[in-house]
């Protein structure tokens, strides 16, 4: 019992080590002469947009015109000398909230950010009391069926486990 | 010509929906009057299915082939200038036609579970032939009603001049209409992986129809025994196979086509198909505990139900155009149906399994935290959240658009509903579930060194040292090359883990078993698979899926990409690649094509390895462009390049988007391997039939 409270809690450590540093893409530079500002520098603030029309096809990827006029858009706005935070609001006001990867963290919105990290939380919750409803000191059943258990000395009897489940099934 | 082909086709539709019917009725008659004949013929109903569809959707593929554009489906997705392997496929291609091969698949599996032998689970027949039924009839009813291929164009005269409509039958006064060609197939469905993926996306779907069929039929009639589980063990394995092919098919669809440079984008689509996957596979793993310790009846009730649910709200999120907009899907009548289908069927098989709750009671007791069974139901909760997860990712787009009437009826609470729509993207996704699938990973490699019933840290740990041994030398490897990206350096070293955990497993059991009747490893190895072949194919898949995670971990943690646009003879440069811009080409083909093929040297670390042809196809006939990459493709990485605009006429300067995507290939390897694995556990045995028999001479022994 104690053993499966440390599992967990290493495992989530884990969990929490791993969620907490998103991968992002890297960008490769030096290509030459580039239109400033660059490309790389325009497709970053794009793939966290999305225009109203493409349905889920990310605005840095997208190949209709309207997108390119869009990431246009956004170069000019860089040149202008605007940050990411302010093209995006510009967009926003444009077109609502839906040009943006991830909606915005207010009101309902926050569902979303909290589902993730609740669902794991009532899961582990409703697997702890289940099994501890279930469990009970149980000691005079049948020896396990599998062979997990084997070390070097147990060896004969791993064996005589191997073939009795084998020949269970042939 | 046409009539006789549309009246056969349609003739041929609407009787098997009037014989799924009529199956119905037989079923519950000769349950309720306990009339065999009754019940037989109801079987009979059900074999029928597959011949009569089978006769609608030759005609179907006949008109297609035929290019008779009169037919309104056939005018929609075909071309005369198509080859005709594309006309056969372009039977699911769009809506009717998908329909109708939804249905055509279901009734394979309608007329094979008709022929199965029966003898033995007589009491659960008529409730298996009245689930399946009723699932076809409901299809039936959106082909043959709201969605229907035969309809026909009509050129109808009328006050306002003259008119083309679409109907099943002869408006008055009306003429057959033939456009001179058709619009033809989305040219985005034009690719290999398309034209497998949804027959193998819909295969897993009807297929998973017969585990829930027979759990119904257990719940109705009270055996809850592990018996529907063990007759459609095989059942799950195949269903599960197709729905895995499904996805990477599709991946593998996205990754040639969309030109984005990835595999998967979390699109709803996609969602659509990963969600009854994610209650699937722990279900595969469920059901074992079932088997071997006759616990968890309920859970797995619950997963085969919502595994059920979740395939026809898949369904519904990809035919109803819900996802584009909540008001398109109340404008088809389709939508509302397959809600109202999806709610019938969840509620009833809620309320049957709120009346069995007490009898799924668990026999045994789990005696350890420390056991196996515990560990299958961690991977339970694991998938389940990452459904919850992915669920709520899908549906709350939908949900904020539909809740602005609240806000629009109480103004206080309109900043909170406010009816617009929002987008919930890859990142947010990757972020919340990455984690879950780490975790699965990690399990993947403990779960099969546990014992049932209860282990110990110390049989754990003496099982699982050397393996973990062996796996560490991935990362002190990687580390000692110079890798610094630690996450990556954890996501190796679980990948390695599982493999060292899985080959010892088979390593253990040739070796011991070789050593004690003195014959070679290998030929003790093949006997070890062959003789318990649903576990040690399972631990192929384990393999195949951990070759596939390394695929995935060079994409999401590794992927670098540029975008540069250069003149003729210039140079770009992503990482060790250098690539050159040679020449560009704009010309028409014979099939309405407008293609502009770009020639591209790609040197790596200088050295010349080859030329590459990013290409841009633009469609004439549906005005759709599509983006075809150049890709050089090895085991350790694919360089991706996608030709993003040029200048045109002179094509002096193009831009190029480059992406260079560590390990990739490994995920389509991995899914080969998955399959073999599937292959080798699924297969029919001999072996099953004794052990039927066993399991059934210990039931009658049991209740006689």
């Amino acid at each position: 019992m104690r053993n499966l409270r440390i599992w967990l809690l290493a495992l989530l450590v884990v969990v929490a080590v791993y969620g907490a540093a998103p991968p992002k893409v890297v960008l490769a530079q030096d290509n030459g002469p580039q239109p400033t500002p660059s490309d790389d520098e325009v497709n970053a603030i794009a793939r966290e947009m999305y225009c109203p029309v493409c349905e889920n096809i990310p605005l840095d990827v997208c190949g209709t015109q309207a997108c390119a006029q869009w990431r246009e858009q956004i170069r000019e706005k860089l040149a202008e000398g605007w940050t990411e935070d302010q093209i995006k609001d510009y967009f926003v006001q444009l077109y609502g909230d839906r040009v943006l990867s991830e909606p915005p963290r207010r009101g309902l919105n926050w569902v979303i950010y909290i589902v993730p990290g609740l669902a794991f939380v009532v899961g582990a919750y409703v697997l702890y009391r289940g099994i501890k409803t279930w469990t009970a000191p149980v000691v005079d059943e049948p020896e396990s069926e599998e062979m997990a258990d084997t070390g070097a000395e147990e060896k004969d009897e791993y064996i005589s486990k191997l073939e009795e489940e084998l020949k269970k099934r042939g | 010509m046409v009539d006789t082909l549309v009246n056969f086709g349609l003739g041929a539709l609407v009787l098997t929906f009037v014989v799924s019917l009529y199956g119905i009725g037989a079923a519950v008659l000769g349950y309720l009057r306990k009339q065999d004949n009754l019940l037989e013929s109801a079987r009979h109903a059900m074999l029928l299915t597959f011949p009569l569809l089978t006769i609608s959707v030759t005609m179907i593929v006949i008109l297609l082939l035929q290019n008779h554009f009169e037919v309104s489906y056939v005018s929609q997705v075909t071309s005369r200038s198509m080859p005709a392997y594309l006309k056969v496929t372009a039977l699911w291609g769009g809506q009717p036609g998908s329909l109708l091969f939804w249905s055509w698949l279901m009734a394979i599996f309608s007329t094979m579970v008709a022929l199965r032998d029966w003898s033995r689970d007589r009491e659960f027949m008529p409730w298996v032939i009245i689930v399946v039924l009723v699932t076809l009839t409901f299809f039936l009813v959106l082909t043959v009603f709201f969605e229907n291929p035969f309809a026909r164009l009509w050129a109808v005269q009328n006050a306002m001049g003259g008119e083309v409509v679409e109907s099943l039958f002869r408006p008055a006064g009306a003429t057959l209409f033939a456009p001179q060609d058709g619009q033809g197939l989305n040219p985005l469905l034009r690719h290999p992986g398309m034209l497998i993926h949804p027959p193998m996306q819909y295969l897993g779907f009807v297929s998973f129809v017969i585990p829930y069929a027979f759990a119904i039929a257990a719940l109705i009639t009270g055996r809850t025994d592990t018996r529907w589980i063990r007759i459609t063990r095989k059942w799950t394995l195949w269903a599960w196979l197709f729905l895995s092919l499904g996805l990477v098919l599709g991946m593998r669809w996205a990754y040639d086509v969309l030109g984005w440079g990835g595999y998967w984008g979390w699109d709803p689509v996609e969602n659509a198909a990963l969600m009854p996957w994610l209650t699937a596979t722990p279900f595969l793993h469920s059901v074992m505990i079932q088997e071997k310790r006759g616990q968890l009846k309920r859970w797995n009730m619950i997963l085969v139900i919502l595994t059920y649910d979740l395939i026809l709200f898949g369904t519904f999120l990809v035919r109803s155009g819900v996802l584009s907009s909540v008001h398109a899907f109340a404008a088809s009548p389709i939508g509302p149906l397959f809600f109202g289908f999806i709610a019938l069927t969840f509620g009833v098989s809620v309320y049957l399994l709120t009346q069995r709750w007490d009898a799924l009671h668990t026999d045994t007791q789990m005696t350890s935290w420390f056991s196996r069974e515990a560990f299958f139901l961690l991977n339970n909760l694991f998938f389940v959240a990452i459904l919850v997860i992915v669920f709520v990712g899908v549906t709350y787009p939908i949900t904020t658009e539909a809740l602005g009437f609240v806000g629009e009826a109480f103004p206080s609470v309109s900043h909170i509903f406010t009816g617009q729509k929002v987008t919930v993207g890859a990142d947010w996704y990757e972020r919340a579930t990455g984690p879950f699938w780490a975790a699965l990973i990690f399990l993947m490699g403990v779960c099969p060194l546990t014992a049932w019933r209860i282990s110990t840290m110390k049989s754990l740990g003496r099982n699982i040292w050397k393996p973990t041994a062996v796996s560490f030398v991935v990362p002190v490897v990687l580390v000692a090359v110079g890798m610094r990206n630690w996450l990556g350096v954890f996501a190796f070293w679980l990948t390695a883990l599982v493999t060292a955990v899985t080959v010892y497993e088979f390593y253990k059991g040739a070796a011991a078993r070789s050593r004690r009747n003195q014959t070679n490893f290998f030929v003790e190895l093949w006997k070890l698979i062959g003789r318990n072949r649903r576990r040690y194919g399972g631990y192929m898949i384990h393999f195949g899926i951990v070759l596939m995670a390394l695929g995935v971990i060079g994409i999401e943690m590794f992927q670098t990409q540029t975008q540069a646009t250069i003149g003729l003879g210039e140079s770009a440069t992503l990482g060790e690649y250098d690539i050159t811009y040679d020449s560009l080409a704009e010309f028409d083909t014979a099939d309405n094509r407008n293609v502009a093929r770009a020639v591209v040297s790609v040197y790596k670390d200088g050295d010349r390895v080859g030329e590459l042809y990013p290409r841009r196809d633009f469609f004439y006939e549906s005005r759709q462009p599509m983006t075809i990459p150049g890709v050089r493709s090895t085991l350790g990485d694919d360089f991706y390049i996608i030709l993003v605009d040029w200048q045109p006429i002179s094509t002096q300067r193009a831009t190029f988007k480059l992406y260079h995507n560590p390990l990739v290939n490994w995920l389509w390897i991995g899914s080969f391997v998955l399959i073999f694995g599937t292959l080798v556990a699924a297969w029919p045995e001999r072996e099953n039939e004794a052990v039927r028999t066993a399991a059934h001479e210990t039931r009658a022994a049991v209740t006689g």
